[in-house]
Parts: structure tokens; sequence; C-alpha cells
């Protein structure tokens, strides 16, 4: 599996994503600064989270403008797997290859901290190695990580079984107090209509490695390795 | 050409900074004062007419400066004499 990852002015998990992205596949990703035009040839695109351009105007807003970003969106349009993560969610919203978007956290507080979120749908290259309902834990570190659609967008989503990932407690019970954020009905991660764009507030790539003694992120990256192989 | 360009939360839409402010001045012991919703201006010098520049204005609100899905924005500027 050739996997890029964008590096942007202002992204730092994009060496640790392509650590676990190394660990998994055996492969070293390629890493593509934000001011390249083409892609170099790739199964997959990781756009990793970090604080681009200093979050300045919206989180994600001028990132989603760099140069690389309009090859990545024709080329996802055609169907090119992309994976954003935290900020790279972020980005993903700002440049509409995902519905919705991200405010600030109603807790008015930056959270950094591990919790449990709910897999909703295994049914994606992008999660098919966990099983439906398991509950994972993996860590999330933001201050706008507050989903938000409007009610149409929402049912949109709900109906086409786009919510892959919702916060809940370790009972796997979906409820404001297992909503580390206010995000609308708990998401924490949902995928394109055509399945092929997934965006998530919380970081697999934290919950593979020794470190943080997590692993339960692994089985994202296996999910898109065995998917695209 | 002048323009200042003013966003603002749309309603209904969750202002976890105007919120905070509230609080802060309640805390200061103010009193009778509600809705306060935190926006931002952002101003630009357009070098064109008054019907072109607020084309390009409202090009730049669409393409970059506003979140349509949560944010409303309304261009200001002085009629040209």
């Amino acid at each position: 599996m050739k996997a890029s990852v964008i590096v942007f002015p202002g992204s730092n998990c994009d060496r640790d994503v392509a650590v676990s992205i190394k660990k998994i596949t055996n492969l070293d990703p390629i890493m593509v600064w934000h001011k390249e035009t083409t892609l170099p040839k790739s199964d997959l695109v990781i756009i990793p989270g970090g604080f681009t351009f200093g979050d300045y105007l919206r989180c994600g807003s001028i990132a989603a403008n760099s140069p690389i970003m309009i090859d990545i969106i024709k080329k996802a349009k055609k169907g090119l797997p992309i994976l954003g993560i935290c900020n790279g969610f972020q980005i993903l919203t700002e440049s509409g290859l995902l519905p919705g978007t991200l405010i600030k956290n109603d807790c008015l507080s930056f959270i950094c901290k591990i919790v449990s979120i709910r897999v909703e749908n295994n049914q994606t290259s992008f999660s098919n190695k966990y099983k439906k309902n398991e509950i994972i834990n993996i860590p999330i570190a933001h201050n706008e990580g507050n989903f938000f659609a409007d009610n149409d967008t929402l049912k949109k989503i709900e109906d086409a079984n786009q919510i892959i990932f919702r916060y809940c407690n370790v009972n796997g019970e979906i409820n404001n107090s297992s909503n580390p954020n206010g995000s609308i009905k708990n998401i924490a991660g949902i995928i394109n209509e055509n399945g092929n764009v997934l965006g998530m507030m919380p970081h697999p790539e934290r919950a593979t490695c020794n470190i943080t003694k997590l692993y339960d992120g692994e089985n994202l990256f296996k999910s898109l390795a065995e998917s695209l192989f | 050409m002048k323009l200042n360009i003013k966003i603002m939360p749309k309603n209904g839409v969750l202002d976890p900074q105007g919120k905070a402010i509230e609080n802060s001045l309640s805390q200061l012991g103010f009193e009778n004062f509600s809705k306060i919703r935190l926006g931002k201006i952002i101003e630009v010098e357009i070098n064109e007419g008054e019907e072109k520049a607020i084309i390009v204005a409202e090009e730049m609100c669409k393409k970059l400066l506003v979140n349509l899905i949560i944010e409303d924005y309304e261009i200001i500027y002085d009629r040209e004499k």
C-alpha cells in the first residue's frame, strides 16, 4: 500500500502517522509538502493532525486551499481513499469533501484524553477489521472537535450510515455524559457518501504503539492495508 | 475601495466564546444583559470601483472568509461619493 502523508506548516502528527503506517504495512509512506501540485501515485492519502497555519481564520480553512488540495479533491472525487485525522478532519470539512463542520468544544477548553468510541459502521475500508458496536479506546486532543451540521445534513448522513464512530462510555452507551466536546449525536468520525473519505477527531495513530500502551487504532490501518492491497 | 466584512455565528449555532464572555461579565457584576455573540471583522482594501469591489468581496467570503454552515456575513462600506 502506497500511502501519502500530506505535510502543512503546523502539521504535527505527520511523523506519528508515518510510524503507524510503517508498523502496520512495513512500507514507508511518502511525505508530501502542501505546496506540491500533484500527488505521487498513492493508494491512500492521509491528512494528519496539527494546527495548520496556526488555526488562523477557522481551523483547517487555510490548509483546505493549499495547492496540493486541488489534486486531492479531484482524486477523492474519483474514489481515492482519504483519511483525515483531527485537524485533517477539519481540513476535509473545510474543503467540502465531508459534510458539516467542527466548532469549538462546548466545554470551552482544549481536551486531551483517552476516550471510548463505538464503531457504528464496520462496512467500510477504514473500519472492516473492527466488529460492529465494538468499543475502542483512542486519544483525542483538540479545541475544535464539536461536530455540527444542519438538520437536513444530519438526517442524510445518519440515513446513509455515514457515521462511523461515536463517543460513548466504557459500556458503549451514547449520551451527554459520554460526549466530550458537544458534538451533535456524539459524532466522532464520519465518511462521505461514496465511502472513500473518512474524517475523525480521535487519533488512531496514537493507539498503535507501546508508548501510549494503546493499540485500538491498529485495526483502522489494518483495515486499510487489507482493503487497498 | 475599503470594505469591512462582518462575520457572525449563525443564530442557533453554539457560540462558546460568547458564552464565556457572558459568564465573565456576570462575575464582574453586570446585570440585565444577554445574547452576547462573538464574531469578527475583516478589513480589506480592494482596488476596484464600488460595484466590482462588492462582487470580489462576496467571492472572497464564499471561497474562504466565511463558513456558511455556521456563519453569516455582511459587507459594510461607505458609498462612493
